[in-house]
């Protein structure tokens, strides 16, 4: 029970930050990839740095996890083809909708319900990787 | 008290999305959230006919519950915390968006022309939400990750193949809004 609570609430400032920041806001993202505010720019890259700053003092104290175990931060495979391309059919879709995976649900709980259109498409997406992930270039 | 209504400046918000990252290395778990689209496909019985997803989806419960508490907080700063000033858009944002038939913000998260309820009379509307979701759901999943799962948390762990799929993310992204976008909507 406590192990749910404290991931709920790790949910919860989640979701309150990204409405409150307006990083789940359609307009926030085409204004970002118009060049015409900092903001998203600024948000992304304070977050980046206190991960930086945070994972490195985590490395270099050996930190242990909660339950005591060495924390160990796998490396991503590596890789060209999966990432450039993958990246892009995302960025194409971000920019469209307004909307990375978080915010979807975030602005389905907010009571936006035609988002559930757009969860619908990315379950949908999931689902044709799923099938087609052999034939595709990695 | 005052802030709590306001817009959120990009160095508190940026700051506590650094935390609930490492917040989560901490528990032992890692920061992504397109993850939990590949648990719903299990969920829902995908793994029978899709090896991809014939997984311990059981193991990603934690991150479903992260789910469900970041809807909670979308309902309650969108009830409880908002105010008219919200979004406060660059003025010549506003009136670009204008020419392609969208409506200014005046303290709402998104527009009325594409997620209003009137857009179920329009299939190309419909058909622009679905398309999006659609390349955000393979995208993702084809890079392994998201803006939590590759720009947050690979970025933090320098990582190079984040690197590529975070530029890819805005190549995509500028080719949709500068191009694409204005033609889609004209």
């Amino acid at each position: 029970m406590k192990n749910i609570l404290k991931y709920i609430i790790v949910g919860f400032i989640f979701g309150i930050v990204l409405t409150k920041s307006e990083a789940v806001s359609w307009y926030r993202i085409y204004e970002m990839f118009q060049f015409q505010s900092f903001h998203m720019y600024g948000i992304i890259s304070v977050a980046i740095l206190t991960g930086i700053i945070g994972i490195q003092i985590i490395k270099k104290n050996n930190v242990k996890d909660s339950s005591g175990e060495p924390i160990i931060i796998e490396d991503k495979e590596k890789g060209s083809a999966r990432y450039w391309l993958g990246g892009l059919f995302f960025g194409l879709g971000w920019a469209l909708v307004g909307s990375c995976p978080g915010p979807i649900f975030i602005l389905i709980g907010a009571g936006f319900w035609t988002v559930f259109i757009v969860l619908f498409g990315a379950l949908l997406g999931t689902y044709l990787y799923g099938v087609f992930k052999n034939k595709l270039p990695h | 008290m005052e802030i709590i209504f306001q817009t959120w400046p990009w160095y508190v918000s940026g700051f506590i999305i650094g935390l609930i990252m490492l917040c989560l290395i901490y528990f032992g778990k890692t920061f992504g959230m397109s993850s939990n689209l590949r648990s719903l496909c299990s969920i829902a019985g995908l793994g029978r006919k899709v090896s991809f997803f014939d997984f311990d989806w059981k193991s990603q419960r934690w991150n479903l519950v992260v789910v469900a508490g970041a809807m909670i907080g979308g309902f309650v700063a969108v009830n409880f915390m908002s105010d008219p000033s919200n979004v406060a858009i660059n003025s010549q944002t506003i009136e670009q968006l204008a020419a392609m038939g969208i409506d200014a913000p005046n303290g709402k998260l998104m527009p009325e022309t594409l997620f209003g309820t009137q857009i179920f009379d329009s299939p190309k509307i419909i058909l622009i939400l679905l398309v999006g979701g659609l390349l955000i759901g393979f995208g993702s999943r084809y890079a392994g990750g998201c803006t939590s799962g590759h720009a947050i948390s690979g970025l933090s762990n320098l990582q190079i193949p984040s690197l590529k799929a975070v530029i890819g993310f805005f190549v995509g992204g500028l080719i949709m809004a500068h191009f694409l976008l204005p033609l889609l909507l004209s």
